[in-house]
């Protein structure tokens, strides 16, 4: 039987592994299907091709098909996240002149905690901290602001602009950015390149962030079921095959290839390993967690999770919100159980859960009852609960 | 009467920029004006207060106009990529072209529609030169190698060229690859053993 084709866009980042997985790795294969990988120059470039019509999916920023769905942005279509690609995975860092500073400051970069950092860079800037960021909806863009708002860093001032990953040493060095936020290998990159130094990574804000969806036109969704179905099993299958630390090797190989990322499998293996390099001074720090792409039902489009990031979009740029139905229409925990019941992927009894309430391993009630879910902590003790959609303090 | 419609062209290859705004200046009455240095994006296109944005899809620096589409962001009046009442298809034929358009709202369709269609056009001009550009380089460099490996063969195995090439046409298609990646290999083959 000839394999179905199925384009899928793609930005190539660290974290577009379950994508390149499941068709190199013959995931794809095995359920009739081959992916068509597209490389896109931008998020923006990502977003048009998927709501246009040029691709059937896509692996998108998590913040990205609610943006749509609210209006914000250069383009609102319907667009559903039916599944996570992946948790965590990005790393806060500084340009060289902050490092200095902190480094003269005394500052330990223990890249942990959020608390410290704060107060160490705002004892050392005298103005507002420019952060760029890749797209102006994205997580990075939530965890900065969310770590600026629980610290002294709020106080003292935050700008976040967008600078696409490739020319963010460029803008460091012209100036026009101070520090970053980004997903690897940009901050391994900057790190290789003598641009900057790591100071946090992103888990260290929210224990378990949903950083990339798989992304498909919501009328794809009701028109291909079958096809729909196929791609999720291979793209889920990705995922549990890259959460075993003895094919890290293979993976970050793949994932070096010209056709791919293109940068050295040394470099992704910080990302997929957690061991990270903070500076071009060499010290190393090891991550827990630093990027999921299974454990914990890391695929499962949590409504809670959906809910929070769209509560921080409507905070941001204010609106009407979406209401119960329209949100029901992008974050598809529904599609995530309809299409995955059969692959051995034991799938949690709820749809929601409070965000930041996990402090420890926890087992939670499952269809086979062997789930495990992960720490998912907000740094500062916040309590999201999705019922009420209001914060409490721990 | 209408003012005259504002364009910015976000293009860093000068001859191509001027292709660009020379096509649009004879397709309507419009001030097009050109940026060919990225940084502060955003705020250089505000600083200008165009109607129309024309950026290529590749370009990377896109994703910095996103800013212009936020209401807080540095333009005070709402934009969007070009999709709005698209019933003629105009997003989908830019996107075709390799162009996006960022458009301020409430700009009648009969205004922006000579500007998109002179832009898609010149676009895709431009488009297809590249690809044709790009096309020829690699057959030159494709008959480079081709030449190469026959001079290989014919001093390894003592043959005339046109045995070299029979035997390079041979071994492609009895392996299912292309003449020029069984050349590539020889002449890789042959860097390596000396």
């Amino acid at each position: 039987m000839k394999a179905v084709q199925i384009s899928v866009a793609y930005m190539p980042l660290v974290d577009a592994a379950p994508l390149i997985v499941a068709q190199e790795m013959g995931f794809a294969a095995a359920e009739g299907i081959a992916l068509d990988l597209i490389a896109a120059p931008s998020w923006s470039s990502v977003r048009d091709m998927l709501a246009f019509g040029r691709v059937d999916a896509a692996h998108m920023l998590s913040p990205v098909p609610l943006a749509m769905a609210m209006g914000l942005g250069g383009v609102s279509s319907a667009i559903s996240a039916v599944s996570v690609l992946s948790v965590n995975g990005n790393v806060i860092g500084v340009g060289n002149a902050l490092e200095a500073k902190l480094h003269d400051a005394g500052y330990a970069f223990d890249f942990a905690d959020p608390y410290a950092a704060a107060d160490a860079l705002a004892g050392i800037s005298d103005g507002p901290i420019t952060f760029g960021v890749p797209f102006p909806f994205s997580m990075h863009v939530e965890l900065l602001r969310y770590w600026a708002d629980a610290t002294s860093l709020g106080t003292h001032g935050i700008n976040i602009r967008t600078v696409p990953p490739p020319l963010m040493a460029q803008a460091l060095a012209a100036g026009e950015v101070d520090a970053f936020c980004v997903g690897e290998p940009w901050g391994s990159v900057a790190v290789e390149s003598e641009a900057g130094a790591l100071l946090l990574p992103g888990n260290a804000i929210w224990a378990f962030a949903p950083e990339k969806v798989l992304a498909v036109r919501t009328d794809w969704a009701e028109t291909e079921p079958s096809l729909l179905g196929r791609l999720m099993r291979a793209v889920w299958k990705a995922g549990r095959w890259l959460s075993d630390p003895a094919v890290r090797a293979t993976a970050s190989g793949l994932l070096s290839r010209t056709a791919y990322l293109d940068v050295s499998a040394e470099l992704i293996d910080r990302a997929l390993s957690g061991h990270l390099i903070l500076s071009r001074r060499g010290e190393t720090r090891q991550v827990e967690r630093f990027l999921e792409f299974h454990d914990g039902a890391a695929t499962f489009p949590w409504r809670s999770q959906g809910q929070w990031i769209a509560q921080r979009l409507q905070r941001t740029y204010g609106g009407a919100g979406l209401s119960d139905a329209q949100f029901d229409q992008v974050i598809r925990p529904d599609l995530h159980r309809q299409h995955l019941t059969k692959v051995g992927y034991d799938l949690p009894g709820a749809s929601a859960k409070l965000e930041g309430a996990i402090l420890s391993p926890t087992p939670v009630a499952s269809a086979s009852g062997e789930i495990t879910l992960q720490p998912d902590r907000f740094f500062d003790g916040q309590i999201f609960d999705p019922d009420t959609r209001n914060t409490i303090k721990n | 009467m209408n003012r005259e419609l504002k364009i910015v062209v976000v293009e860093e290859d000068r001859d191509r920029a001027i292709a660009i705004v020379d096509a649009l200046t004879d397709a309507c009455p419009c001030d097009v004006v050109v940026i060919g240095d990225h940084s502060g994006l955003s705020r250089q296109i505000a600083a200008h207060g165009p109607d129309i944005v024309l950026i290529d899809v590749n370009n990377p620096t896109r994703d910095m106009m996103e800013e212009l589409t936020l209401a807080s962001g540095p333009l005070d009046r709402p934009v969007a990529m070009f999709v709005s009442g698209n019933s003629d298809g105009l997003a989908e034929a830019a996107i075709e072209a390799g162009m996006s358009a960022y458009v301020v709202d409430g700009l009648s369709p009969e205004r922006i529609k000579p500007v998109m269609d002179t832009a898609i056009a010149r676009f895709s001009m431009v488009r297809q030169m590249r690809n044709e550009l790009a096309e020829t380089r690699r057959a030159l460099e494709e008959r480079k190698v081709i030449d190469r490996a026959k001079g290989l063969l014919m001093k390894a195995r003592g043959i005339d060229e046109q045995a070299a090439y029979a035997l390079l046409r041979k071994t492609a298609m009895d392996q299912g690859r292309r003449v020029p990646d069984v050349a590539e290999a020889l002449v890789t083959a042959a860097g390596l053993l000396g």
